[in-house]
């Protein structure tokens, strides 16, 4: 027993070597900028970059927009599936799970394909469209995590019967869907959207090749020409990410009976 | 000389104590139950035994050696538990072959003692299977013939039929006592369900809060429980305050009206307020007689339980509850009606004071 | 009102156009999200694997599936699946025990959520900062190479290690795949019963009975799953790569990168079958992932 929690705890310590020591090297290297001293001048400049301020905005628009469209396309998919069609959760759990084996790549690529300007229908016409096509880009991609947090939620709760407490007290369709069903699948909507917002917020390859001025290409870019900027960005990038998922884990324990079932349930 | 001998076993996790000083000694081919509510520290006494807990102090002796200190691998004790453990991805003959496969057994030999502890729990067509595939009941007894298979000195079941169908845990718990017997070996059963524990044990320890309160045959801890918290643990117990009117007679004064008991007073003195109690089977509806105690009371409510039908039967400040059996010419009686209870003067129990007390 | 009418009359017979109508009535209720698939998932890449089978006038052809064989083409597969392979089974194998010590390694309590965190947020710093945080690291300038160099007079580089290279890209990737590692597996060391630990004890059994005999065979579908899970990962990663490697390394994911922004390879539909050839591995190693993962599932149960 004693030598196995040695053991443990050795494993842990060349883990969190080998987690903690790039962070460290990147602070360190983000502070280099002066020659002879430490400071944030990184920093500042990234903070006072125009481009910075405009991609990471349009980053974080097209994240909330993702998650709103997520939202709407999977929690009622989800819950329709619970209630009224068992037999197609099979079919439905395959399609979320494609864009995990699909690599994001290929999928653009196929967008490129199919919707150029001359094709029935040009999303990559304008500028707009082509938003559009981001967002159900990123959308296509967070399927996985969001369907997944979204049906392990409403499983735990046992949609059915609580519609059908609904209904027999006389609630209505939007009642039934805005009062019993999103407040129980809260937590688990609330975890998917959280991790969908630090996927999307940095993400290079679709907003790359679609050609839009999204935080990802962006700091490719200044990867490709600058210094010390690149890594006082991927420091802010790390936080950024932190931020997501901490707030996941203040979520996901709020209701604690409907975690606590539904980290039965897998 | 015992077989397994128990000496003032201590249990505690940091602050708490969760067995204080058990003392046991155990023949060779008993079949002991730790019968108590949860917590009451049964498991926790079977894990020192089988070597998965510590003990804080105490000595466990099992055929004279003391094994306090070896690891449950050194024991040779059987374990059976409540959630089976069969290993998931090993075939039934091989879960039941594996502590002859550790022992380095010839192939043969763990071959033909698979077969005769396939046929011992009379499954012997499911070798193959593995444990998924095995409804709950045949997967514990799956488990029973694993325990047995490597011959143990002692078999502990740590609440084996707990997560049973009731039928199932009947039929099982008959089995488990059968085969038992037919091999000889002194076991160890914790259970909390006292019906249980009635039905198969040669003696049954019941338990609180870590402390023994009572060893004794079923019949002994059924018929004469030591103290209250035995006495209505086990069983339905009706409990009536009740005076001590004359001590040396056995008279007691119980809601105003005149009884007395065989049973001892244990000290109690005339003018004592004690506990009385009594077994819902002990009394009848009978008129009066001779050597009988009669009490008068108003029939307050009737629950047809099938072969049985329980009344409760108010007196002044107290209800008593007792059985008749479901006779179709003798309808139970109406509710408010007034009845005469009739029970023996060797039914009436006088709990100990002290422990009434508690 | 309307649900429960519904539902009864979908059970009981008797009544059967209505049925029909019930029947499809129910499919609508998911078209929103099957339209949805299909045009941004479904079709986008059947138009792409059509495409790896098309010549440029869209005529039928396997000339595009035979191209994908010279070479340049599979050294671009070949080194992926090396950089895939070696990221996912050593990601596979730290995660392992680095999931261990967490879930099984008695260590105080606050230490097992603080890891899980953290695995979510390293699992989804991919991309593009990673690579900064591995080039501030290890590259040549980076603070590890500093510090080796100054305090050990160990230069790295004279080993021939570059982080631009194989290694590097293996090393800067493990930064995700360890972490997705630990919080697949997780669960699944959750699953093995203590008292399975206890019966082979009690059954005479050692540590190494118990791991040889019971642990691994009951974790293997799980472990094996999860590095294929971990492989198709590291297949498909380009954001990572590109911003480390920039096109001094030509894994497919680039190679295809490229293509899409200027024709690299000067023929469209290859590339269609460059897309199909990605999709087909990742394929297979996800479709061996959910097969292991439900015989881990029906081992538990």
């Amino acid at each position: 027993m004693k030598s196995s929690r040695l053991g443990a705890w050795v494993a842990l310590a060349i883990g969190a070597i080998y987690f903690l020591v790039p962070l460290i090297g990147t602070f360190e290297f983000s502070l280099r900028m002066r020659r002879d001293q430490y400071s944030f001048d990184a920093y500042a400049i990234v903070f006072a970059d125009p481009r910075f301020q405009a991609t990471l905005g349009y980053s974080v628009m097209m994240a909330i927009l993702t998650i709103i469209v997520g939202i709407a396309l999977v929690v009622p998919t989800a819950y329709w599936i619970e209630l009224r069609m068992p037999k197609a959760r099979p079919l439905v759990e395959f399609i979320t799970l494609l864009p995990l084996v699909i690599p994001a790549i290929v999928i653009v690529f196929g967008y490129l394909h199919l919707y150029n300007s001359s094709s029935f229908l040009p999303f990559t016409a304008n500028e707009r469209s082509t938003d559009v096509l981001l967002v159900c880009s990123y959308v296509t991609l967070s399927l996985p995590y969001m369907y997944r947090s979204v049906d392990t939620g409403l499983r735990a709760v046992d949609v059915r019967t609580l519609t059908e407490a609904a209904e027999s007290l006389g609630a209505g369709w939007t009642t039934i869907l805005f009062k019993v069903i999103f407040p129980n699948v809260r937590s688990g909507i609330l975890s998917g959207a959280f991790l969908t917002f630090a996927v999307v917020v940095g993400e290079f390859t679709m907003a790359s090749l679609l050609d839009r001025p999204a935080f990802g290409p962006y700091l490719q870019l200044v990867g490709a020409n600058r210094a010390y900027e690149p890594s006082a960005l991927a420091i802010i990038a790390f936080i950024v990410t932190w931020a997501s998922m901490g707030l996941i884990q203040i979520f996901a324990r709020a209701p604690k009976g409907a975690t606590a079932a539904a980290d039965r349930t897998t | 000389m015992p077989f397994l001998e128990i000496e003032s076993l201590q249990k505690s996790f940091g602050a708490q104590t969760v067995v204080h000083h058990f003392e046991m000694t155990i023949d060779q081919g008993e079949f002991i139950t730790f019968l108590g509510p949860s917590g009451c520290g049964k498991t926790t006494i079977l894990r020192m035994i089988a070597g998965f807990e510590i003990p804080s102090a105490g000595i466990i002796r099992i055929d004279g050696k003391d094994v306090t200190r070896f690891r449950p691998n050194q024991r040779n004790v059987g374990m059976v538990f409540q959630s089976y453990a069969l290993f998931p991805n090993l075939t039934v003959a091989g879960n039941i072959g594996f502590a002859l496969k550790v022992a380095k057994r010839s192939t043969a030999e763990i071959k033909s003692r698979v077969e005769e502890m396939l046929h011992l729990i009379k499954l012997p067509h499911l070798a193959d299977r593995y444990p998924r595939q095995l409804s709950g009941g045949q997967q514990q007894r799956v488990a029973l013939a694993r325990a047995l298979a490597g011959r143990p000195k002692v078999l502990l079941l740590d609440e084996p039929l707990s997560a049973l169908d009731a039928k199932i845990r009947v039929s099982l718990r008959s089995e488990i006592r059968a085969l038992q017997r037919q091999l000889g070996i002194t076991s160890i059963f914790v259970t909390h369900d006292q019906e249980e524990a009635l039905s198969i044990s040669d003696r049954i320890v019941v338990l609180s809060e870590g402390r023994t309160a009572q060893i004794g045959t079923p019949f002994e801890i059924y018929n004469f429980p030591n103290n209250r918290f035995v006495a209505s643990f086990i069983g339905t117990l009706s409990l009536l305050p009740a005076l001590v009117v004359d001590a040396r007679n056995g008279r007691l004064s119980v809601d105003g009206q005149d009884v007395v008991t065989n049973r001892p007073l244990n000290g109690a003195a005339v003018g004592d307020a004690v506990t009385v109690a009594l077994r819902p089977e002990a009394i009848t509806l009978q008129p009066q007689s001779e050597n009988r105690n009669n009490l008068d009371a108003v029939v307050e409510e009737v629950g047809f339980l099938g072969s049985v039908i329980r009344i409760r039967a108010r007196l002044n400040d107290a209800v008593l509850s007792l059985d008749m059996f479901n006779n179709p010419n003798q309808p139970p009686p109406e509710l408010g009606a007034r009845v005469a209870l009739s029970f023996s003067q060797d039914d009436l129990l006088v709990l100990d004071a002290a422990v009434a007390a508690a | 009102m309307a649900l429960s009418a519904q539902t009864g009359v979908a059970v009981a017979p008797g009544a059967p156009s209505s049925i029909l109508d019930r029947i499809s009535w129910s499919w609508l209720g998911l078209a929103p999200f099957m339209i949805f698939a299909i045009l941004f998932l479904i079709a986008p890449t059947a138009i792409l694997m059509i495409g790896a089978f098309q010549d440029s006038a869209g005529h039928f052809t396997l000339v595009n599936i035979q191209n994908l064989f010279q070479p340049s083409v599979l050294d671009a597969y070949w080194i992926s699946i090396e950089i895939s392979a070696a990221s996912s089974l050593l990601g596979a194998a730290i995660g392992f025990l680095l999931a261990w010590a967490v879930v099984k390694g008695a260590l105080p309590g606050w230490i097992r959520p603080t890891v899980l965190t953290f695995s979510g947020v390293a699992s989804n710093f991919a991309g593009v900062p990673l690579a900064f945080a591995f080039l501030a690291t290890l590259g040549r300038v980076g603070l590890v190479t500093i510090l080796l160099r100054t305090f050990t007079g160990f230069d790295l580089y004279s080993t021939g290690f570059n982080i631009l290279s194989f290694w590097g890209l293996t090393l800067t990737y493990l930064y995700f795949q360890i972490p997705l590692m630990v919080l697949i597996l997780a669960p699944a060391l959750d699953g093995l019963r203590t008292e399975w630990r206890e019966a082979c004890d009690s059954l005479g059994g050692t540590a190494w009975h118990y791991w040889r005999d019971i642990a691994l065979p009951v974790l293997w579908p799980s472990v094996f799953g999860a590095a294929l899970l971990l492989f198709a990962n590291a297949f498909g990663a380009v954001a990572t790569a590109y911003a480390l490697t920039g096109s001094s390394l030509d894994i497919v994911p680039i190679v295809l990168y490229a293509q899409i922004r200027g024709d690299v390879l000067h023929d469209q539909n290859l590339g269609y079958a460059l897309a199909l050839g990605m999709i087909i591995i990742t394929g297979v190693s996800n479709a061996g992932y959910i097969w292991l993962r439900g015989r881990a599932e029906r081992g538990r149960a």
